[in-house]
Order: structure tokens, then C-alpha cells, then sequence
């Protein structure tokens, strides 16, 4: 027996939930598979999500029960070298107030779930511990369902969307999504400390459910082309780093080695003194930039989220990009379904909704960032350490003179860096954001 | 044949811990699964219909959230779901569930005549193996406990025969229908559902029998039916390891050395179970 259904969704994480919420408000019926036992079961990130593009799915999601862990008030960022680092933060009180839940953040094994469950409740089906192992078509090769690891296990749909995250075995199955090449993603873990609430309180001197993210860069990611954060939830912190595929294995540095020694610079051994350890995981970002997003529609099929490379790496934005696409492919569907038309062509304006949004406004505006930090391998080796030197030395009194202090600074910054080098290091970055 | 299973909602007790401060356990954040016991016994029901034919019906007792075994249940193939929820059942002892649930099946059997109750041997939470005697007796079934194989049904003429699981043994039971059976795990080996029986038990209603639905006194129910009350949990002191012999040199030695710690300890025999033949071989070395 074969069901028929609209549409099939692979995935359940955000933008396979975005785009099942869309089409049921909508009464078009969509079942969503997912692996994981539940939603949630297997989806990481770094955990932060923003209001606004969740408001566009679940309007009233902060008095729905939304499993919100903190509401971020202060972001900073730090510049590491092996032994100290430069912060910069800052902190509104907008945050707290009428501008509160603008960023948050959010366990994914609780918030996917809770996601999950407003679909379902919007009358979306959601079909748990199901793979999806191949996509059935027709003799011209149009989607016309998905087959599952299931007996009896194929479901035929007008139009399937993908939504099964970076590492897609579907995709690379199917020949829809090449299999990322190891510099187009970036490998990253994440270590989720337990802490007692009061003790985040004050080490981060916030209220309550009030929290604070820090993105770090510097040497902290051994040299490789990465980034780490540390994340507020309300009972635990997350430490996450990684750093670009391709590097991990040139340099051959573990990836959680590079967490353990990240542990212990005096910049963050202290936020986790005395905590315990709750999870371990690690995770594929895309970051194979705009030039790379694959080609995201077809004879009856879409491609939303992580599956489609939609990340923007410079300001964490996964999973709400996930999430706007999911509802853009959903949008698309359902005029798809109203021309009764499921071609490549119909679905084309997929792309034009996304073209005319942020999510390829700011994929092609930082289409350089990754470039630029591929090309200037000093910003995570050298630069670091000289600018540690720079501050160390002002900081020192020894009665040196400030000025003889400066050359000495400057002497150091050179022995790397050519003042050409240095130049071009400031122009590309500032053209690359 | 009229197939009943009862099943549990039991938190997945490979990670539940005990705190060590309050000696409860701990269960925030634990997901709950169906007993994997009960499981089989569903697989079983199954079986049994496609052999047999007729219906399966499914209860359990528990809060609302507990519709999920049952749902995960119709997805692997019974008829009917009932789930038995009251604020009345909440603290039930197994007294008080078995006989809960023996009213459910009374019940059950009005309209059609119980010819089969499966449960699981126990529950991986409490252990106890106690609710499906406990139904059984009410029932007055024939209680066939810790089934390892199903040797044949005859519906007809209201027999069956099983094998059971004894101390060092399998015992071959002859009985009457209606029988209870708890059962082991290796009974049936649970298959996957399908997806067309996946989605169905998905959108499939799950009815809900209160305390009055089915007739129950309200004093036999919940913690008021439960004469038993758990005083303390206490989690064993962990074991502290034994000496240790380094055999990288000389083996020889090491294995003399360790029998030498055995044998001078006096409760070594004592701390094994041995029986029969066996027995008279530890006195032979």
C-alpha cells in the first residue's frame, strides 16, 4: 500500500518544522520524517536562535511554553593568544525589555521537540525513528515521494522538500547536493557544562534568565581557520570550537583536544570552574559560501536549511536561515500546489524569495569572509600573539618609557607581519564584512 | 481469540540514577519508553492473530502522556488502545494496578469473551513481577509466568501449552484458556512497524476509561488501594576492587599469588550459588 501525501518533508529540525507549520496553517497536509527518535534526538547547534525569524512561523511562541534557556542582554567577543586576550562586549538594557528574546538561547533536544509539537498540533504529521533512504521519481526522473527504511516503507508526494541538515547521505545519494569538499565545511564539538544557575548569575553578572554569548577567535583554534563561543543556557554552559575541515587534517590536530586546551585559558577556565560535564557532540557547519550553495529546487523537490548550505558563519546564523527558508520553500509549495504545477519551473520562485530576503543578501555580502580568513592564516597564528605582546607590554609598569615600549611593540608586530601584509590584512577585511 | 497485553510507560532505567542526597530516583529529563518486556508481549499478540486470527486490544494505566506505548502499540498491529487515566489511579502499589487492571479486562470481556492476557514478565522500574500474578489471581486465569515459548493454542479446546523459564530449567505447562502469560524476553523478537501503520497509529484516537468507566471501588484504586509504601531506595555501596597480579612476567606465579587470595578467604565459596553436578566439581578441585 502507498499513501499519498502533498508533501514530504526529510528532516525535522528547523526548517523542515518551519516549512510543515506553514503548510498546515495553510491546511495543505505534509508529513515530516526524521531519524532521530524524537525531534531534537539528533540535531546540534550552537544553540542560539533569534525571535524575530521564529515569530514568523510561531507568532506567540514566548507564552507557548518555547523552551528558552536565556534571553541574551550582552554579546562579546574576544581576541585569544595562548595566554590572555583581548574582550569587547556590549550590553543593552533594550535586551532585557521590549527588545527581549531578540537573541536566545535554546537546548535542541528540548526546542526541536517543542517546534515539532506546534507543527503537529497545526495538524502536520510528523513521523519519528523513519529514514529516508532514497527518493522515489518517475521515468523522467520528477520526485514523486520518498522511500523509508521502513517495510512497506514508500510514501508518494507531489513535491518533496529536503531538509536533513549538512551531512545528508540523502543528498549525496541522489546526486542533488555534492558531498561537501572538507574546506567548504568547518568541523566544530561542543561541550554542554552543568552549572547551578546562580553561579552563571554571577559569573557572567547577569539576572536572571537573562544570558550572555561570546564568540572568541584568535589561537585558541590551534593555528586552524576557526572560531569557538561560549554560550549561557540556564543550568549549563556551552563550549563550542572548531575550526575548517581541510585544516584539521593538514595540521592532524583533534578536534577535542583543541575543547580541552580552550578549557583551560584563563579567559574561560574560570567561567567553568567546578562544572560537570553533561554532553559531548560535534557538527558540520557549511561554510562553502554563496558561490557555493547548490542548485536548491527542481522537478519536485526543494532543498531548505543546512541541506542547501545556508549559513552564515560570521554572525551564527544557522538555524534561523533554516528556518526562513523552510517557510519561503513552504510558500513556494503552496502556490505550486494552487497551479497544481510542480516543476522545476514552478518552483523556481523559491529562488526569488529567497534572492529578495537577507538570507542571500547576506550570504553574498560575506561571500568573502571566508575567503579572507582562508587567506590570512596569521589572524589565528602570529597576530594573536603580537597583539598579547602589544597589551602585555603597555600593561607592564617597569619603568620603561612609553615610547621605547611602542617600538619594542611594533618591532614584534613586524617580525611577522610586513607592513604590505598588514595593509592588505585591514583592506580585505574590511571589504570582507 | 481475544488477545489482551498490558503495558507500563517506564522511564528508560539505563539512565536513571539514584540521588544520592534524597535516595529517590532521579527521573527529570528521562525519557520515557515503552517496558521492553510488554514489547514482546505486544510481538506475541501479534503472532498469535496472524496465526489464530481475532482481536488484540491494548491497555495501560498511567497519566495522559502514557497514550504514547499505546500508539507505538497500534503501530505494530493490535485493534484497540484503551488508556486507563484518573487522578484516583495515581500512587497504585501493584495490588492496586492489578486491580485496575483486571476491571479494564473484565470489562473487555463484555463484549467480546478474554481468551488470552499477555504482560511483560516486569517492568524494567520496579521489577516486581508481581501485577500480572496479581491480575491473574483476580481473574482467576490460568497464570502461566516467565513464558519463554509459546508451544501451541488450540482455541477450540481452550488449551496451551508453554514453556517457562525455572531455576536452572525450562518447564513444559499444559493449561486452560483464558491463561495469563507474563513473558521473557526471547519470546519474539519485536519487528518494525510499517510506515503505512505507523501514520495510522499516529492519527488514530486514543480512548480514555476513568475509575467510574470501569466500575472500580474507590477504595482499591491509586495510593488509597496500595497498602504498600516504599520507606527507603538505597543504592549498593560500589564494589571495591581486589588486589591485582602483574602476569607480564611470570604468569605462573601471578595465577598461584591470586588462587592463594581466593582460597584464603573463607566466604569465597559461599559467595557463589552452586548447584547439582557443579557443586561436586568445586569439591573435586
Amino acid at each position: 500500500m502507498q499513501e499519498k501525501y502533498d508533501v514530504a518533508i526529510v528532516g525535522a529540525g528547523p526548517a523542515g518544522i518551519s516549512a510543515a507549520c506553514v503548510l498546515a496553517d495553510n491546511g495543505i497536509n505534509a508529513v515530516v520524517f526524521e531519524r532521530g527518535e524524537f525531534p531534537g534526538a539528533k540535531n546540534i547547534s550552537g544553540g542560539v536562535l533569534y525571535g524575530h525569524d521564529l515569530a514568523r512561523i510561531i507568532p506567540d511562541f514566548s507564552q507557548k511554553n518555547c523552551p528558552i534557556e536565556r534571553n541574551i542582554v550582552e554579546s562579546r567577543i574576544w581576541y585569544l593568544s595562548r595566554d590572555g586576550g583581548y574582550s569587547v562586549s556590549y550590553r543593552d538594557k533594550a535586551f532585557e525589555s521590549q527588545r527581549r528574546y531578540n537573541v536566545f538561547t535554546v537546548g535542541r533536544a528540548k526546542f526541536d521537540r517543542w517546534f515539532a509539537d506546534q507543527a503537529s498540533q497545526k495538524g502536520a504529521l510528523v513521523v519519528c525513528g523513519t529514514v529516508v533512504t532514497d527518493l522515489l521519481r518517475d521515468e523522467n526522473g520528477r520526485v514523486t515521494g520518498v522511500r523509508t527504511d521502513r517495510p512497506d516503507g514508500d510514501l508518494n508526494a507531489k513535491v518533496v522538500l529536503l531538509a536533513d541538515g549538512i551531512n545528508s547521505p540523502l543528498a549525496a545519494k541522489t546526486g542533488f547536493r555534492q558531498e561537501p569538499s572538507p574546506s567548504h565545511v568547518a568541523l566544530a564539538v561542543k561541550e554542554v557544562i552543568d552549572l547551578p544557575e546562580e553561579v552563571i548569575d554571577q559569573r557572567f553578572n547577569i539576572s536572571s534568565g537573562n544570558g550572555v554569548t561570546i564568540e572568541i577567535l584568535g589561537s585558541i583554534t590551534s593555528g586552524m581557520n576557526g572560531v569557538a563561543v561560549i554560550y549561557t543556557n540556564r543550568k549549563s554552559l556551552s563550549l563550542c570550537i572548531g575550526a575548517n575541515l581541510a585544516d584539521f587534517a593538514t595540521k592532524k590536530i583533534k578536534p577535542y583536544e583543541m575543547l580541552e586546551i580552550f578549557k583551560t585559558h584563563p579567559m574561560a577556565a574560570p567561567l567553568i570552574k567546578g562544572g560537570k560535564p553533561a554532553e559531548y557532540m560535534a557538527h558540520w557547519l557549511a561554510e562553502a559560501g554563496f558561490e557555493n550553495i547548490p542548485k536548491l529546487y527542481g522537478n519536485g523537490y526543494l532543498i531548505a536549511g543546512d541541506s542547501g548550505m545556508l549559513f552564515n558563519t560570521l554572525h551564527r546564523e544557522g538555524s534561523n536561515m533554516a528556518m526562513v527558508s523552510g517557510a519561503f520553500a513552504a510558500q513556494t509549495i503552496i502556490d505550486a500546489i494552487r497551479k497544481n504545477d510542480f516543476s522545476r519551473s514552478s518552483l523556481k520562485n523559491y529562488e526569488s524569495r529567497l534572492q529578495n530576503s537577507f538570507i542571500f543578501d547576506d550570504l553574498k555580502k560575506y561571500r568573502r569572509f571566508n575567503p579572507f580568513l582562508a587567506h590570512h592564516p596569521e589572524i589565528f597564528t602570529s597576530l594573536p600573539e603580537a597583539m598579547g605582546f602589544a597589551a602585555r607590554e603597555m600593561l607592564t609598569v617597569d619603568g620603561t618609557p612609553k615610547k621605547k615600549k611602542q617600538k619594542k611593540i611594533w618591532k614584534n608586530l613586524r617580525k611577522n607581519h610586513s607592513l604590505s601584509a598588514l595593509l592588505r590584512l585591514m583592506w580585505d577585511g574590511y571589504r570582507s564584512v | 481469540m481475544h488477545i489482551i497485553c498490558c503495558l507500563k510507560q517506564v522511564p528508560d532505567t539505563a539512565q536513571v540514577k539514584i540521588d544520592p542526597e534524597t535516595n529517590t530516583l532521579v527521573r527529570a529529563g528521562i525519557e520515557s519508553i515503552l517496558n521492553p518486556f510488554d514489547l514482546v508481549a505486544i510481538e506475541q499478540a501479534v503472532r498469535i492473530k496472524e496465526n489464530h486470527g481475532g482481536t488484540i486490544t491494548v491497555i495501560t494505566m498511567g497519566p495522559p502522556q502514557a497514550s504514547s506505548i499505546l500508539r507505538q502499540a497500534i503501530s505494530l498491529g493490535v485493534d484497540d488502545v484503551v488508556l486507563l487515566s484518573d487522578r484516583a489511579f495515581a500512587g497504585a502499589d501493584t495490588l492496586a494496578t492489578s486491580y485496575t487492571l483486571a476491571m479494564a479486562i473484565i470489562k473487555l470481556g463484555n463484549n467480546i469473551p478474554v481468551d488470552l492476557v499477555l504482560c511483560g514478565k516486569q517492568a524494567i522500574d520496579g521489577d516486581t513481577a508481581q501485577t500480572g500474578p496479581g491480575i491473574a489471581t483476580r481473574l482467576k486465569y490460568t497464570q502461566l509466568t516467565y513464558v519463554s515459548s509459546i508451544q501451541w493454542i488450540d482455541p477450540e479446546n481452550r488449551k496451551i501449552q508453554v514453556e517457562r523459564k525455572v531455576d536452572g530449567g525450562v518447564e513444559t505447562v499444559l493449561g486452560d484458556l483464558p491463561a495469563l502469560l507474563t513473558v521473557e524476553l526471547e519470546l519474539a523478537k519485536p519487528r518494525r512497524a510499517s510506515l503505512p501503520s505507523l501514520i495510522a497509529s499516529l492519527k488514530a484516537p486514543v480512548p480514555i476509561w476513568d475509575a467510574k468507566a470501569i466500575e472500580a471501588v474507590e477504595t482499591l484504586v491509586g495510593i488509597k488501594g496500595s497498602p504498600t509504601w516504599v520507606r527507603k531506595i538505597s543504592s549498593p555501596a560500589p564494589r571495591q576492587g581486589g588486589p591485582k597480579f602483574r602476569a607480564g612476567t611470570d604468569p605462573d606465579k601471578a595465577v598461584a599469588q591470586c588462587l592463594e587470595v581466593l582460597f584464603s578467604d573463607s566466604t569465597f565459596f559461599s559467595n557463589f550459588k552452586l548447584t547439582g553436578g557443579r557443586n561436586s566439581d568445586v569439591e573435586k578441585f
